[in-house]
């Protein structure tokens, strides 16, 4: 069967909406919007849906959670906690774990959707930032991306707060301190923050408030904000057959677009339903309680707050004290700098790479890494710094699983921290520019048949087939030049205005170095002489036009 | 799918009745510009879709399954105990789990087998307005902003930003009854000459009599104070016995009784308990960061971010031989705040003087 | 060494008499002439000085203590320059130890861990051995059946001490932990009843001393019925990925999670080879 015309429920509610709103040209125009397909461009939507799958998760939870910190005595089901005191949010969560039909499975989807939804927004940054989505015209959705990326953070850190165990209570203990170290309105900060002394009973219905409304909501905005902005502007699309930096190639949103995305949401509820079945997170039944006279060893942050544990631990011991007061530096620097560091970078890259480059077009084509070797090795270094700060958050655990003492581990993370970063530049620079040189070697040698054949004058010679037609166009299509700023001096050898001083200078110096990166892709092998596909491997001197 | 389909078979337009509305924004614009099949959409092979649809068919029949085996898990697993609520998570997880999977394979596989392949390429336009636009916009504001006489008018102008001035701070005086001024609480906790030490969990007063295994640490909190967690936060205590012969100079041998030291618990870094006792090394380790203390040596630091000793009680027995305090601490516990200063020197001079 | 066997057995009969720790130390002085300097309090009860305490069964754990000890601990186990003295560790002491492998150690590491028992090493060999020690100094006794049956405790009351005293070094499920220099809090996991008692009333290696005054032996109960309850608890929500926190719940997340996630990915968006 095959529909003619729109069936008349549709056709009549549709004319409905029409009538009022209007909303033909807006479907006429967008129904059939196309959009590239990559399983790069799906790491974002599993933020997304993680997102949708937190509010109802999360819906469910607050139906049953006391955001109070009020002393009750348990009498639930779970009997090793069964006349302890405790607070009514903590007493709530073990209601909701043990009481609640699929209320524990609820809340450990919620959880796992958090860790999701953070893994998933950090793995799209890293796609938006290695393939220079991030550029113009896409800057203003990028530095919204910034925005939810530190938001998620505060609001993950809340939401662990909230159910007042043990280990939640060890985390709101160190942003305690962490507070209380800031200079001047330190002290203000903390006792306007938890209505009095730590731990007061204001703490949880306050970070409450702020985990189910306030964040969720500007969240929600800037999601909405984030996606409009997409769609208006298109998605970025990878180099092939047929594609330019002014069109793009792909499925129309209606139907397979909006099918595949439906897919993904299912994929993306149904993966974090399989955590929460199978692997237990956050057994706070196991926990106790808060108090802040007890810890336990091996006290963690979730993931996401894995580098923060691990500056604070890395940092030697450090503290100014000058005319009455005191610099606790060895909170401060560990607690601001890393997350300033990398938050911050993360926030100005596509500015600075602007400036060094002096590229002001549109780019809606996505680099491949390899060809914009610094870039990605300054992606690499930022993720081997933040790598190395979240491993050393877990160095107890490290240090009683693999039997290293523990101070081996905060010591050589010491040096790691300088050292790794630095090796990571080093290291994908030369991978980059590997990768280019043997993208070269495929266009202009083609690919390794793997047969091997035997010229009448006795050489040997492996047979090479020309790259599949889409390959070389996505590699071809790729890789561009780098723009530099004109740094070239005048007819009076003066050079202009930009590049001259020490910033100008360092501005140029950078500029050259940045686009000297790209090498130019020689590909007249594969298509001139070589065309009968066969190509002399052995004692060929062709590796000098690559460089 | 209507006009994929459309696009293959050219089937006209059956008008039966009355016609419909010709506003409808889903029925009539695709139809009414009926283009050439696009070279962009390659419709699936026959065959396969056939055989695809039995397996997407397949696939929502088990989503349904496993739907009705969530709710029938519901009604059958009860929680209300550790065993049976492990049994209900499994259920309720293993059938949702199973539900959303084979939807979402479903989908995939319709979308793969029978929906066509689609290459089909739209242009971009750059984002910048024309140059036209821009004009008009800019005179169009320029003559808007003198219409207003927000220009011309200074006092007009003035006033206006003054009366948002307060309105802006608002928010934040609202939000000044968040909590009291620090004042000193930062610097006192409950302990005061006589309260008696009591173990932590237990709630018994310690005598110094009991607490006589070297190596021996215990867990303090003040009498009375047991389930008061603001007075916990900063006055916990971790109570150790050493052999005199252990004990170091950096120690105050004056506030310790018969080998008993009485250090906070609460870490001088960020405020973990600082907990871990080693009585081999006599090292207090925090867990959080990793700062060590040298319990017998007035617990100063040798590893780790913590830039300060834990603070000593001074203890004494009571006439009944119990453990008490004989004040509170002379220095403020925990982690370093801006005010602080550096109350170490200052409690020495006092004591000097 | 029989002078030492009988007096132990005098002790028996009143070994719930108070003074009764007392006498076992100032005996022991008495036989040893007074030799060595105690620097080790007792702390336990007499309670169990006890069953074990037979003529026979010190001198055949002196003959133990001789073939596989004392090349570390002394002769008299007044302890040399490798191993401490045992005089007034006490029977609980080397029942921990020996029955969890621990004793004889092979390797001079930083710290002795758990491992398979020496051949050697019965029921029986322990009693005597730690007969033999007890009867050199006193000190903590082995716990009497009853006196760690987890099925007698109140697991929630223990379960307040176990987070108060235990879980900063042992974890809240006693998991274990890292401790400084190589050392580390072991992991509960293999414990029996008796050796927890006797960890908490010895203090092993680096491990504080909770003597029976201050943490009752019904408190010391109650702890151990929490422990050992909670270790044999079900997970209700899946695998407890080791029962040490976010650490493993982090790095499921990314394996796991973030690697089906990106298979699907892949899938749905794979260009399709189609016959057509």
């Amino acid at each position: 069967m095959t529909l003619t015309e729109t069936p008349k429920a549709i056709a009549g509610a549709s004319t409905f909406v029409d009538d009022r709103l209007g909303a033909g040209p807006f479907l006429k125009r967008n129904l059939r919007k196309i959009f590239p397909d990559h399983w790069s461009f799906l790491l974002g939507e599993i933020a997304l849906y993680s997102f949708i799958l937190l509010l109802l998760t999360g819906t469910f939870l607050t139906f049953w959670f006391r955001p109070s910190m009020g002393d009750v005595v348990y009498n639930g089901s779970y009997a090793p906690l069964q006349g302890v005191e405790m607070s009514e949010a903590y007493a709530s969560t073990l209601h909701i774990s043990f009481d609640v039909r699929g209320g524990l499975l609820i809340r450990q989807m919620h959880h796992w959707a958090a860790i999701m939804f953070i893994a998933g927004m950090m793995a799209h940054a890293l796609r938006v930032f290695f393939t220079g989505a991030y550029r113009k015209p896409r800057e203003f959705n990028y530095l919204i991306g910034v925005i939810l990326l530190t938001l998620a953070l505060f609001e993950g850190l809340t939401g662990y707060s909230l159910p007042d165990d043990l280990l939640s209570g060890a985390g709101l203990r160190i942003t305690e301190g962490v507070i209380l170290s800031i200079p001047l309105v330190g002290t203000y900060i903390m006792t306007f923050l938890f209505g009095g002394e730590y731990p007061g009973d204001d703490i949880i219905s306050r970070f409450y408030t702020i985990h189910i409304l306030l964040i969720p909501g500007i969240l929600l905005a800037l999601i909405t904000a984030h996606l409009i902005l997409m769609w208006v502007q298109k998605h970025t699309q990878q180099a092939g057959p047929g594609r330019t930096e002014h069109n793009v190639v792909g499925a129309p949103f209606y139907p397979a677009f909006m099918a595949k995305a439906g897919a993904y949401t299912l994929f993306t509820f149904a993966v974090i339903t399989l955590l929460a079945t199978f692997a237990q997170i956050n057994p706070i039944w196991l926990f106790g309680p808060y108090t802040p006279a007890d810890i336990s060893a091996g006290s963690q942050p979730d993931f996401y707050m894995g580098f923060l544990e691990g500056s604070l631990r890395l940092m030697p011991a450090w503290e100014i004290n000058v005319w009455g007061h005191t610099l606790p530096m060895s909170v401060l620097i560990p607690a601001l700098v890393p997350l300033g560091i990398v938050m911050t970078g993360l926030a100005l890259y596509p500015f600075l790479e602007q400036w060094v480059t002096g590229d002001r077009r549109e780019h809606h084509m996505a680099d491949r890494p390899r060809n914009n070797p610094h870039r990605t090795a300054i992606g690499i270094t930022a993720v081997t710094f933040y790598g190395l700060l979240w491993l050393l958050g877990a160095n107890d655990e490290i240090s009683a699983n693999f039997k290293i003492p523990l101070y081996v581990t905060t010591i050589v993370g010491r040096f790691l921290i300088i050292l790794g970063p630095v090796l990571a530049y080093w290291i994908t620079y030369r991978i980059c520019i590997g990768l280019q040189r043997r993208d070269g070697e495929l266009l202009s040698h083609g690919v390794e048949s793997g047969v091997i054949k035997r010229l009448p004058h006795g050489e040997y010679i492996e047979v090479h087939s020309p790259p599949a037609h889409d390959l070389a166009e996505h590699i071809r299509g790729a890789r561009k030049a780098i723009p530099a700023i004109d740094a070239a001096p005048d007819a009076d050898g003066i050079p202009p205005k930009t590049a001259r001083g020490p910033l100008g200078k360092l501005r140029t110096m950078m500029s050259k170095t940045y686009a000297s990166a790209v090498l130019p892709l020689e590909d007249g092998h594969g298509n001139g002489h070589h065309a009968d596909g066969e190509h002399a491997a052995v004692g060929a001197g062709e590796q000098k036009e690559l460089h | 799918m209507t006009e994929t389909n459309e696009n293959e078979e050219r089937v006209p337009r059956r008008v039966i009745g009355t016609p419909t509305t010709p506003a409808s924004p889903l029925g009539e614009a695709p139809v009414a510009t009926q283009a050439p099949p696009d070279p962009g959409v390659k419709a699936a092979d026959e065959d396969g879709a056939r055989r695809a649809e039995r397996i997407v068919a397949l696939l929502f029949t088990i989503t349904f399954l496993a739907g009705i085996a969530f709710i029938v898990s519901y009604v059958y697993f009860q929680v209300g105990d550790i065993d049976k609520t492990a049994t209900s998570n499994l259920a309720l997880g293993t059938s949702l789990s199973v539900a959303l999977l084979a939807l979402a394979v479903g989908i995939v596989v319709w979308v793969r087998q029978i929906m066509p392949k689609y290459n089909l390429i739209q242009e971009r336009h750059p984002m910048a307005s024309s140059t036209a636009d821009r004009e008009y916009v800019s005179e169009t504001f320029v003559q808007g902003a003198n219409e207003s006489g927000f220009v011309k008018r200074k006092m007009l102008r003035r006033t206006l930003l003054l009366a948002a001035a307060p309105l802006g701070l608002l928010p934040i005086i609202l939000l000044r009854d968040l909590g009291p001024m620090p004042g000193v609480s930062l610097r006192h906790t409950v302990w005061k000459k006589g309260l008696r030490l009591t173990v932590e969990g237990t709630g018994q007063p310690i005598r110094a009599s009991d607490f006589d295994s070297p190596g021996g640490i215990l867990s303090v909190v003040p009498e009375g104070y047991e389930h008061d967690l603001n007075a916990l936060a900063k006055a916990t205590l971790i109570l150790i016995k050493l052999r005199p012969q252990d004990i170091k100079a950096g120690t105050n041998l004056n506030w310790t009784h018969d080998g008993i030291i009485a250090y906070s618990k609460i870490c001088t870094h960020v405020g973990c308990p600082a907990a871990l006792y080693e009585q081999t090394t006599h090292h207090i380790l925090c867990p959080c960061h990793q700062s060590t203390f040298d319990a017998a040596d007035g617990a100063k630091v040798i590893f780790g971010p913590a830039a300060r000793p834990l603070p000593q009680l001074p203890i004494a027995v009571d006439g009944e031989g119990f453990l008490v305090a004989q004040s509170d601490f002379d220095v403020p516990v925990g982690p370093s705040f801006w005010e602080r200063g550096d109350a170490e020197a200052e409690a020495r001079e006092k004591k000097a003087s | 060494m029989i002078g030492t066997g009988i007096s132990v057995n005098s002790i028996t009969a009143k070994r719930r008499h108070p003074l009764a720790r007392f006498a076992v130390v100032a005996l022991a002085l008495g036989i040893l002439g007074g030799g060595y300097a105690l620097t080790t309090p007792t702390g336990g009860t007499a309670d169990a000085a006890v069953a074990s305490g037979r003529a026979d069964d010190v001198s055949e754990g002196r003959n133990l203590f001789v073939a596989h000890c004392a090349s570390c601990h002394g002769w008299n186990a007044e302890g040399t320059a490798k191993a401490p003295t045992l005089v007034g560790v006490g029977a609980a002491a080397v029942d921990f130890q020996v029955s969890s492998g621990r004793m004889p150690a092979a390797d001079a590491g930083a710290q002795v861990p758990r491992k398979p028992l020496a051949p050697w090493v019965t029921p029986a060999t322990t009693a005597q051995l730690a007969a033999y020690i007890q009867s050199l100094g006193g000190g903590p006794t082995v716990p009497s059946k009853e006196q760690v049956n987890p099925a007698m405790g109140d697991a929630a009351k223990g379960g307040e001490l176990f987070r108060a005293n235990c879980i900063q070094c042992h974890n809240f499920v006693g998991a274990g932990g890292a401790l400084t220099y190589g050392k580390y809090a072991p992991s509960l996991n293999e414990a029996t009843d008796a050796q927890i008692y006797e960890a908490m009333v010895t203090g092993p290696q680096a491990m504080p001393v909770f003597n029976d005054a201050t943490i009752t032996p019904d408190e010391k109960r109650d702890m151990i019925a929490y422990i050992t309850g909670v270790r044999s608890q079900v997970d209700p929500g899946g695998s407890g990925l080791g029962r040490i926190g976010p650490v493993t719940e982090g790095l499921v997340g990314w394996i796991v999670g973030l690697s089906l996630l990106i298979l699907a990915a892949i899938w749905i968006t794979a260009k399709k080879r189609q016959t057509s």
